[in-house]
Order: structure tokens, then sequence, then C-alpha cells
């Protein structure tokens, strides 16, 4: 059985906003291959300012499908479509308690049947632009079609380069061997053969001046950053203190479920390229001082 | 709704059984006093070799297999099928083919999956739309190329047999190796090996009311056969480790009380499985059997409620107090709804929501009357939810009114 939160179960049993909406004027209906599931999300848009009065939908899928979608219609009720847009698969998963890795597909159905929705209001036609795969790394839950569309796109050839990537494989490492065989396959369509890395060398700590130690772990955070802008998060670093390296987790990272094993997987890249250990701590983001309006 | 009565109710015995308590309490002296190596001269390790033998004269039986010395205990099915198959390839090295049905338990299919990766050419026999093998496809097959054949006795998600025996000779005919992964017949079923040209089986121990972690390959004699463990000489050099004794004992008792309740098992409990499907039919729209009902299991029951989905209803029946399982995608966080359910050609509107009812000796009917009683309302509340549920059935033509964008 799922390790589904209280929440999830909740929205399961006792569906909001379920069933047909007959005087709705936005219809999304989309599914996801990778479960079979299915969504049909009906709103009904109030023409004059584009606010969504009511919403309700129609699943074939498993619990966390229509948990999602019950979540969803909570969640955007009252919305104009431009906020509504705003909302993405992490606060649908967030609004539920979080769900498991294998889930999370669920509530990337939940947006895209809402952008459905929208464009079918706009008259305006959608189409997905990803497709799903075979769940890889359950850890950061990464997909094969994830991995092998970013090893084309960037020309990789080893797992580690993999993980910088897509964080794939930067967790219990218990699906190197399936990345193995994703990049031998690419590789092979290159005509070239795959090579699995020598074992990581261990490095002497060699001494850093404080200015090369700075560099280094900004080159660590910047590394880190597209993969986390990519799920609409971002990283900040914020202070270095001894050992302890201070963060700021921002967007969609901030208190999202992942943010420990994101700040893992950024601490273990840390101490590897520093060469010592050292903790990542997140803190609040840094405050942005408002422009002075006092005279 | 009233609040359910929540004595549980376990329906998922090709899963999983209870341990029968005789063979828990057989099983706990080998914890304790009775501690030692069965390989070992002194009488510590006598007495368990004794006891190790006597489990392995209760497998015999419930096998009906020539002699004792056939049964080689392994850590489970798994390895077992594992076991068979690349003994069957190391002992004949030249032979490069290997042929499985569609619908093997992941066990031998996977395994399959790597030795294709590996340069084995896998033929995968095709099943009809109740799971039925075509024989001449597979005598075309057999050749002189063909290393082993492996072909499950009883299907785990729909229970419908394979005619192994009849499989078996063929092969024998052809000099073919043939082993079956029995892990579901065995204890539920009268088998008589030694009248078979069956070459390996494959069996476990906690389906049939014994220990988990236990199962056993028998290994009939003369079959040419290399082990996958080598190390000391336990098991007759044939499968290395000291043995895990106390499961043994287990499964020893477990396999005498299959024994004793065979008959119960094909008239009690086909009892129960057939008043089960009789009343959800009757009383559920739009809900089929999938596999042979005619020839299969007599305790597993697998229906396709359509147009909702398995895990969903499994939530809900569990809920209730009641265990089954699905052959749904999303119980297995794999992309595809059953390979068992996708052989046999059900639509992905009908496989999604398969559950499989596996039943066993310790139900009641009260516990089948429960269910019928509360499932109709579970499937109608959850077509509720559906897109291809309108308000008194399926909407018409379900697949154009609902045609989502897949991603």
């Amino acid at each position: 059985m799922w390790d589904y939160s209280e929440t999830v179960k909740e929205h399961f049993y006792n569906p909001r906003n379920a069933g047909a909406l007959p005087e709705a004027n936005a219809i999304g209906e989309v599914g996801s291959i990778s479960c079979g599931d299915a969504l049909r999300l009906m709103l009904k848009v109030d023409p004059a300012n584009e606010t969504i009065l009511d919403a309700s939908f129609q699943t074939f899928g498993c619990g966390s499908a229509i948990a999602s979608s019950s979540a969803l219609t909570e969640i955007i009720k009252g919305k104009t479509l431009e906020q509504a847009l705003d909302v993405s698969n992490q606060d649908i998963a967030d609004f539920l308690g979080g769900l498991p890795p294998e889930k999370m597909h669920c509530s990337v159905m939940g947006r895209e049947a809402l952008q459905s929705a929208i464009a079918n209001y706009r008259g305006e036609v959608w189409s997905d632009d990803h497709e799903e795969g075979a769940l890889i790394c359950k850890c950061f839950a990464v997909d094969a079609v994830m991995i092998e569309d970013t090893i084309r796109a960037n020309n990789l050839c080893s797992v580690e380069q993999v993980t910088n990537y897509t964080k794939a494989g930067g967790g219990c490492s218990s699906c190197h061997e399936g990345i193995e065989e994703i990049l031998a396959k690419v590789l092979a369509e290159r005509g070239e053969d795959f090579k699995a890395a020598p074992p990581p060398e261990k490095k002497v700590p060699g001494k850093m001046t404080t200015l090369e130690r700075i560099r280094k772990i900004e080159q660590v955070i910047e590394k880190a950053r597209p993969n986390l802008q990519r799920d609409h998060g971002d990283i900040e670093l914020v202070d270095v203190d001894g050992k302890t390296i201070y963060v700021a987790m921002k967007g969609a990272c901030s208190g999202c479920q992942m943010e420990a094993a994101t700040l893992g997987g950024v601490q273990a890249q840390m101490i590897e390229a520093l060469g010592e250990l050292v903790k990542l701590v997140p803190v609040k983001p840094t405050v942005k001082l408002a422009p002075n309006t006092l005279a | 709704m009233s609040i359910p009565n929540l004595t549980p109710i376990y329906l998922d015995n090709n899963a999983t059984t209870r341990c029968a308590p005789e063979a828990v309490a057989a099983m706990l002296p080998y914890f304790t006093e009775q501690f030692g190596n069965p390989s070992s001269m002194h009488s510590f390790g006598a007495k368990v070799g004794h006891a190790v033998k006597a489990a392995r004269g209760s497998l015999q039986k419930l096998l009906g297999a020539e002699y004792d010395s056939e049964i080689v205990y392994t850590a489970g099915g798994t390895e077992a099928d594992n076991t068979a198959i690349l003994s069957a390839l190391k002992a004949n090295p030249e032979r490069r083919e290997i042929i499985i049905t569609m619908v093997e338990h992941h066990a031998v299919l996977h395994l399959c999956d790597q030795l294709e990766k590996d340069g084995y050419t896998i033929h995968k026999l095709k099943v009809d739309g109740i799971g039925r093998l075509d024989l001449d496809e597979y005598a075309k097959l057999l050749s002189d190329k063909v290393a082993v054949v492996s072909v499950m006795w009883a299907n785990n998600e729909t229970g419908t047999f394979f005619p192994v025996e009849q499989m078996a000779q063929m092969a024998n005919a052809a000099g073919v190796l043939f082993h079956t992964d029995a892990v579901q017949a065995v204890g539920k079923i009268p088998l008589n090996l030694a009248n078979s040209a069956i070459d390996m089986l494959s069996m476990s121990g906690h389906k049939l009311h014994g220990p988990k972690g236990i199962g056993a390959l028998y290994l009939r004699r003369g079959a040419r056969f290399r082990p996958l463990l080598r190390g000391g000489g336990q098991e007759r050099g044939r499968r290395a480790g000291t043995e895990n004794v106390p499961a043994i004992i287990g499964m020893g008792v477990a396999a005498e009380l299959a024994l004793e309740h065979m008959e119960q098992e094909n008239t009690y409990v086909r009892a129960l499985r057939d008043k089960l499907q009789a009343g959800i039919l009757a009383a559920v729209p739009h809900a089929f059997v999938t596999g042979d009902a005619r020839n299969r299991l007599p305790n597993t029951l697998n229906v396709a409620f359509e147009y909702v989905e398995g895990e969903a209803i499994l939530m809900l029946l569990n809920k209730q107090g009641i265990a089954a399982s699905s052959g749904s995608a999303c119980t297995s966080g794999s992309l595809e709804p059953s390979h068992v359910m996708r052989a046999m050609g059900i639509p992905y509107t009908a496989a999604h929501g398969t559950i499989r009812f596996s039943l066993s000796r310790e139900n009641t009917e009260a516990e089948i009357d429960r269910v019928i009683a509360v499932t109709p309302a579970i499937i109608a509340q959850l077509r509720k939810l559906s897109p291809y549920w309108g308000e008194n059935g399926p909407v018409t033509d379900p697949e154009k009114a609902f045609a989502p964008t897949y991603a």
C-alpha cells in the first residue's frame, strides 16, 4: 500500500467537487500514460473578470489521481485564470501534504488539465510539452524520458553527469544500472561505447585560500540552480561560517517535501568539490528591502 | 454509511498466505535448542539433519516425486526459477534459445529480459483472450537450439492453467529440458511428478501456509543440472549454503497440511470462490471474469470492473477491511497495467480495473457474503467519479465521448 498522507486519503474518500458541471465553459481533458489515469476538469468562468466561479472534475484513476483532482478544484476556485495558471503541480502536492515520488505525475496531470481547460476557454488548442516514461530514480522522481532527453540535449556520457543535470541517481544510487542502460542506448545511437567511469579518486584536501573556497562554493550552488529552476525553485548562497554554509531555498523549493533531499544532494556535491566535510543549512531567503519610500 | 464490521478479510492468498500455526509451532525449537548445523558430525547436527530429511519427504509426497533427493531447497520460488533456467543454459552452452510465455511471473520474465540483452533469443508464447496457449505455435518453436522451456503451471493473476504435462512431453520428445513455475499450483491441485515428463519445477513455502524465504526446486533424477550457488556441499552440492532449517521444517509441515486439505481446496474453497464470482457478477454491471473460468485454480477469481481503476477499488475495499490485489499500473508503480491483462488483449479501461480475489481454506462463507455485500457500492461510488460513466451506465461510445490528450 502506498504511503499516502492523511490529506490524500481524506480527499480520496471524500472528494470535493466531483461530478459533471453542466454550466461549465472551460473543459480540459488529459491523461497520463504512466498510470492510464485520465481527468476531465470543468470550470465555470465569469467572462467579465475571468474568475473561476466553480470547478469540478471526473477522474478515472488511482487514489492519488482522485485526490489530486479534488485538491486542484479546491485550490483554483475563486482564482482568476491568470492566478490559476500560477498553480504548479508542486502546489497541488503540497496542498495534499505530499505525494509519493511514483505518484507525482498525478499532480502533473492536474496542472495539465488546468492548462488544457484554460486553453479551451480561450479557444486555443493545448498541446502537451512533455512525455512521461518509466520512473528510474525514485529518490528524485526522474523518469526515463527525462533522462534520455537530457543525455541527448547535453551530450552526456556518464552517470555523474546525468546526476548533475537531472538529479537522477544522486540519492541511494540503486538506479545507476538503469541510468547506465539509457546512457549505453543513447551513446550507441551516436556510435560511441558507454564506458563506466573509473571510481572517483580520493582527493587529498588541498589548502584553498578563503577566496578560492568561497568561489568553489558559489560554483557548486550555480551548478545546482538550473535543475531547481526547472522545478520552479531556486537556491541562493547566504553566508559561510567555517564548515557551515547557509543557503536560502526559494520558489517551489521552499518548503518542498523534497527540500531535505535536494539539500542533501547539493551538500554531497559541496563536500566533493571542497574536499572537506561541510554542512548545508537552509535559512529564510534574504529579504529584499523595498526602495526607500520614506522621505 | 454504517460503521463497517472491520474484522479483516484476507483474500490475497496468491500474494502470500498466513503461516499455519502448526508450521510455526514446529519451527520454534529449531531457533532454540535444535540449533545444530545439519552438516555437522555431532548429535546437535544429526538430529537437525533427520528433521530436514523428514521435511524433504513431506515435499516429495506433495509433489508426487519418485525420490526425495529430487527436492533441492532454495530461498524461494524466485531462486528456484532462476536456478532452473540458468542451469539449463550452463548445461547446454550451444543452445541459445528459451521458450517461455507472455504471462510468466516476473521471476522468469525479467530474468529472460536480461538474458535477451545478453544475446539469447527468447520466444514468448502468445495467449488468447482468455489466456490460453496455442500449442501449434509451441510445437513449431521446439528445436535443438532451445536450451529450456519454462511455462508456469497456473497463472498467478487469473489462476488459468497451462497444459504443462502435455507441453513437457512435447519438449521431452524434442530433447529439450522443461521447467515449470508451479508456485501457485503446488498445494492447490494434486501433483504426480513421477508420472510426468517435467524435468524441473519451482515451488514456494509461503504460498501454501508455510514460512517466507524458503522454496524448493524439483529436479528429476538424471536431468542435467549446474548449480547457481557453489560452496559447501549442501543439497548434494546442488545448492550451497547452510540450510534455512526452521523454514525447511515449517514448509514440510505446510506441505503435509496442504496434502490433507487438498480435497477441501477443490470443494470448499472452490465453492466459496464460485459464490463470490456469482455474487459480484450478479450485483455489478459491466464486470467480467478474466482468464479461463473453466480451467483455473480453485481459489482464484480475477474480475475486471470496467471504467474504474484498481488501486482506487483496493483502497475502498481496504477501508472495509478487505484485502485483495489489482493488475492496475498504479499498484505497482509501473507504466502499464498487468502484462497478463495486456497479453490477453483486455482493453485499458478494463485492465486497470482488474481485481484479484485469491482465497484459502481459512476463508469463511460469512466473509464472502460481506465482500459480495460491499463491492457493488464501492464500484458505483468510483464510477460516479469516472468520466466514462453517465447517469446509469457507461456513456455512449465511452472511448469517443472521453478522449483525453495523453501525455
